[in-house]
């Protein structure tokens, strides 16, 4: 086929698998063809990388994108069946009818619901103290309005301006997760939340007149063991003078809620905080990074590297009605997003600006639910500390846990948030050589490999080498294995029964693995 | 004015109380002169639970049966004047070793916020969480004092305990590294470090497989991540093959050695902590549960106490013998003391609840005295008598022996200017530092 006929081809048609053979990448990572559209956000994305002189990486190959997109919108690595049927597909718009897939799974809700614990301080001991009723109830509320897609603005509004028990009410219990709860301390909680920004760099007097709104905030026990109440209390005094955080007074009234006031001002559309951090946010969920690094400090002195991006995303959101799942659809689709990880630039600012992928460690509940997955175990999860105990069915996945302080050794020593003050940063995915031992060494590692019900199957079948090879490449890497690797498998000798668990445990350990890639 | 101030007798110093008081008084201004370091290492018994001041180190025998149940004939220790609860007769031998404190006090009553009172000596509702103890010093005698070696400076026995991020803003980098396993057993298996049923062989040849089969990584070169990662590997693999993973081989030491100690978890965790600290760790946390009893409580003290006495006696004498104890803080308490009136009435049948107003602390070594008592409680054990002692009192001067300086600044994600422990942490007004028993 000569040239020109290949690129007619790209540019029309769904690729046949042995045209493709001949456009495929030398990894398996990458595919020169381009089967996405260059969005308005591409745009954007791609102007600036062309001002900078910086080459984006080609797009990422099916195999990659199903893994990646997978991690992505439902913290869950696909199955075998799932990858196979995605890499089969011939249709040209598979990559799209895939996320909408995604986004419709009760994994979505779950895995989203993970990410707003984190910022919500989902937990039930020190310092945030919630209890373990509330973090159901809460948790439960978190859940179902990413279930119903309940629009952004609605979100943070119930729970400003929320009142009654911490049972009943779940969303008042923003009120509650935070170690400081004073007035102050509220407003520096509302601040990182919803406006991306840390009030302990504010002026003073900012911070007094943020807190104002928060002065008059009552809290009563009941007869019922930790239950709470959250009120407006009207006969309290308001402390200081209510100033919105751009400075401008505001006009309080003895019957109304300071902190509905305060919620009006916060959602307007008028009001950059909010919709730049909440599409801040979004983008450094699926990107790994924020467009204002980290995501949740915004300001004028660590501005945004594509300022015109962040308006356009924040634009959209209005546009939409503060529908999130809009802000996701727009993203995934994007080339930006399908980027393969391999880089095909040095400049230092390339990933910065989004010229290729990040990778990123899996996250700890990720991490373990994939391993879990692979192998056909679960863990058990209970939490003896704080009363009531707290017991979880066995096939509980870990990114659904409502309870941020569950006993896990495994989530701890891989970096889950702490849920102490609700920063992005509290979450850790940096490896360390604690988390290589345990992965490369610990009786609990090898033992999902050596006992799981899932893995046994799989490496006792009587299939041959390479079939058994490709079963294990597809569970654990989603992709076949290419000639090379399979050359390695086979160059490999051991004893025959561990043999087998070698290559998975290999592959396993392996970088692809343990990155979102 | 100088030190010599506090070279008190024995005998001087049971009369504390009043004494502690001058003490902290006149030292204020004395020790504000960098004091001399004495201590390297932390060896921290963590009564998990909250254990019974008046069943352990602070007997009320005068005090009736509803207060003392049937322990109410404490047992005179090798330190004048000095009783102890009669289920520890081999710590009574060793008394002259620790200091009591029997008038330690933060008031809370809910393990999680007292836990973090008593481990970071901070108080609650700031709006940061700072990090406990064993984060700080290996933070300050780990990486930023040039603490080499595979073995992470601060290591939990056996299990971390989770009542609050022992690391706080400090990250999860700062996280002690739980050993999991059972020391009692053989082998003791270190999660990660030791794999019962892999063979070194089989070790070298399926990381060889893992190099070979590694495609992303040679894809993706120059990744810092990828760096990072190999990095990691490379010292897991110094750790499983080389020699320092060693430490962990309880077995090495001699059966007589391992005898004295008691063959309970508990008494090879404290044998195992003496290992680590020979080996220069800074900070070895010893987790020890079961000291929450609401229930059976006197079944319990019959069934622990003894576990505890052979094993805490055996560790403060080897350490003294091998000339650590010098060096080495042995910190003996948990996050509040109990009800020192006996819930006789059910459902609690002889059982005893939290109780933050009043609980002992032991510490020895390291520039701590020995055969001293600081403080003291009232009749019943309900109310501090003598010298209150916050948690940040104790963990300052723990500080002090250790040569961290409390006003120093800690390393802040948000780049905030953050002290260790500032004066006037826990927002209380009590005694101040032990200078009464530091040497």
């Amino acid at each position: 086929m000569s040239a020109r006929a290949l690129s007619l081809v790209i540019g029309t048609l769904a690729l046949a698998g042995t045209v493709r053979a001949e456009v495929e990448a030398a990894n398996p990572y990458d595919t020169k063809l381009t089967p996405t559209q260059i969005s308005a956000l591409d745009q954007l994305v791609f102007a600036r990388l062309q001002r900078l002189g910086i080459q984006s990486a080609w797009t990422c190959s099916d195999a990659l994108f199903v893994r990646r997109v997978h991690l992505d919108v439902i913290g869950t690595l696909p199955t075998p069946e799932e990858t196979e049927a995605f890499l089969a597909d011939k249709s040209m718009h598979k990559r799209r009818d895939l996320i909408e897939r995604l986004l419709e799974r009760d994994e979505f809700a779950d895995y989203w619901a993970m990410k707003w614990s984190d910022v919500l301080r989902v937990k039930a001991e020190f310092p945030i103290n919630l209890w373990p009723n509330a973090v159901q109830a809460y948790h439960r509320w978190i859940h179902r309005s990413i279930v119903e897609n309940k629009s952004y603005d609605r979100f943070a509004r119930e729970m400003l301006t929320a009142s009654g028990s911490n049972f009943r009410m779940p969303p008042v219990n923003f009120y509650r997760a935070m170690q400081k709860k004073d007035a102050e301390g509220i407003a520096h909680t509302v601040a990182i939340t919803f406006m991306g920004a840390r009030a302990d760099k504010w002026p003073d007097e900012r911070r007094k007149g943020m807190a104002a709104f928060f002065s008059q905030l009552g809290h009563k026990s009941t007869a019922e063991w930790k239950e709470e109440i959250i009120f407006f209390d009207s006969a309290k005094p308001v402390e200081g003078t209510p100033v919105f955080p751009d400075g401008t007074a505001a006009k309080l009234t003895t019957e109304r809620d300071p902190r509905e006031v305060f919620a009006d001002w916060l959602i307007s559309p008028r009001n950059p905080w909010f919709t730049a951090n909440i599409a801040n946010r979004v983008w450094s969920w699926l990107l790994g990074r924020g467009i204002v690094d980290e995501a949740d400090d915004l300001r004028a002195d660590n501005p945004a590297r594509n300022p015109e991006l962040l308006r356009y995303l924040q634009a959209e959101l209005i546009g939409a009605r503060y529908d999130l799942k809009h802000l996701y659809r727009l993203i995934l689709n994007s080339r930006t997003y399908q980027l393969s990880s391999v880089p095909r630039s040095t400049h230092p600012e390339a990933e910065a600006n989004f010229a290729f992928y990040a990778t990123r460690r899996l996250e700890a509940e990720v991490l373990i639910d994939a391993l879990n997955q692979i192998s056909g175990t679960t863990e058990k999860y209970a939490s003896p500390i704080p009363e009531p105990f707290t017991f979880i069915p066995e096939d509980q996945r870990a990114i659904a846990l409502a309870d941020g302080s569950i006993t896990s050794s495994f989530l701890e020593l891989f970096g889950r948030s702490a849920r102490n003050t609700g920063m992005a940063g509290e979450r850790n995915s940096r490896i360390t050589p604690d988390q290589r031992l345990h992965l490369l060494n610990s009786g609990h590692v090898q033992k999902k490999i050596e006992q799981g019900p899932k893995m046994q199957a799989l490496l006792r079948s009587n299939d041959g080498l390479k079939k058994k090879t490709t079963a294990l490449y597809l569970a654990i890497l989603s992709r076949y294995p290419t000639n090379e690797e399979l050359k390695v498998v086979e160059g490999y000798t051991q004893p025959e029964a561990s043999a087998g668990a070698d290559v998975a445990w290999a592959l396993i350990n392996s970088a692809e693995f343990l990155h979102r890639h | 004015m100088n030190t010599s101030t506090f070279s008190l007798t024995r005998r001087e110093a049971m009369r504390l109380g009043l004494a502690g008081t001058a003490g902290f008084l006149l030292g204020d201004r004395i020790i504000a002169a960098a004091p001399p370091v004495k201590a390297k290492a932390v060896i921290q018994i963590w009564m998990w639970g909250g254990p019974c001041h008046l069943d352990t180190f602070d007997p009320k025998p005068d005090a009736g049966a509803d207060f003392c149940g049937p322990l109410k004939s404490p047992i005179a220790t090798n330190v004048d004047g000095v009783r102890i609860c009669e289920l520890l007769p081999l710590l009574a031998k060793q008394a002259d070793k620790y200091a009591i404190i029997r008038s330690m006090t933060h008031g809370n009553n809910g393990h999680e916020t007292a836990s973090y009172m008593v481990q970071t000596g901070h108080k609650p509702g700031e709006s940061d969480a700072y990090p406990c103890m064993g984060a700080v010093v290996s933070h300050f005698k780990g990486a930023a004092a040039g603490y080499k070696g595979l073995i992470p400076p601060y290591i939990v026995l056996t299990q971390p305990q989770g009542r609050f991020d022992e690391a706080g803003f400090l990250g999860s980098r700062y996280k002690p590294f739980a050993t999991g396993g059972d020391p009692a057993k053989t082998p003791f298996v270190v999660e990660g470090v030791v794999a019962p049923g892999v063979t070194d062989e089989r070790q070298v040849a399926r990381r060889e497989l893992l190099h070979n089969l590694n495609t992303f990584n040679h894809a993706a070169k120059g990744d810092p991540r990828l760096a990072a990662l190999a990095q990691c590997e490379k010292e897991a693999y110094d750790l499983i093959l080389g020699d320092a993973g060693k430490v962990f081989a309880l077995a090495e030491e001699k059966d007589e050695v391992r005898d004295r100690y008691g063959r309970s978890t508990f008494g090879q965790s404290c044998l195992m902590a003496r290992r680590l600290v020979e080996r220069g760790v800074p900070y070895v946390t010893i987790n020890y549960n079961g000291w929450d009893t609401h229930k059976q409580h006197f079944q319990t003290m019959n069934r622990k106490l003894p576990e505890l006495d052979q094993g805490m006696a055996t560790l403060l004498q080897d350490l003294s013998e091998r000339g650590l104890l010098d060096s080495t803080i042995v910190w003996w308490g948990g996050e509040f003391g109990r009800t020192p009136r006996v819930q006789w009435e059910p459902p609690w049948s002889g059982g005893r609840n939290h109780f933050g107003n009043v609980f002992c602390s032991v510490v020895a070594g390291g520039g701590f005295k020995g055969g001293y008592v600081v403080g003291a409680s009232d009749q019943t054990g309900e109310a501090v008598a003598e010298r209150p002692v916050s948690p940040t009192d104790l963990i300052g001067s723990m500080y002090d022996l250790l040569g961290i300086d409390t006003e120093a600044t800690l390393p802040h994600p948000q780049g905030l200017a953050v002290k260790v422990m500032p004066a006037g942490a826990d927002g209380v007004t009590t005694g101040g530092r032990l200078r009464e028993i530091m040497s």
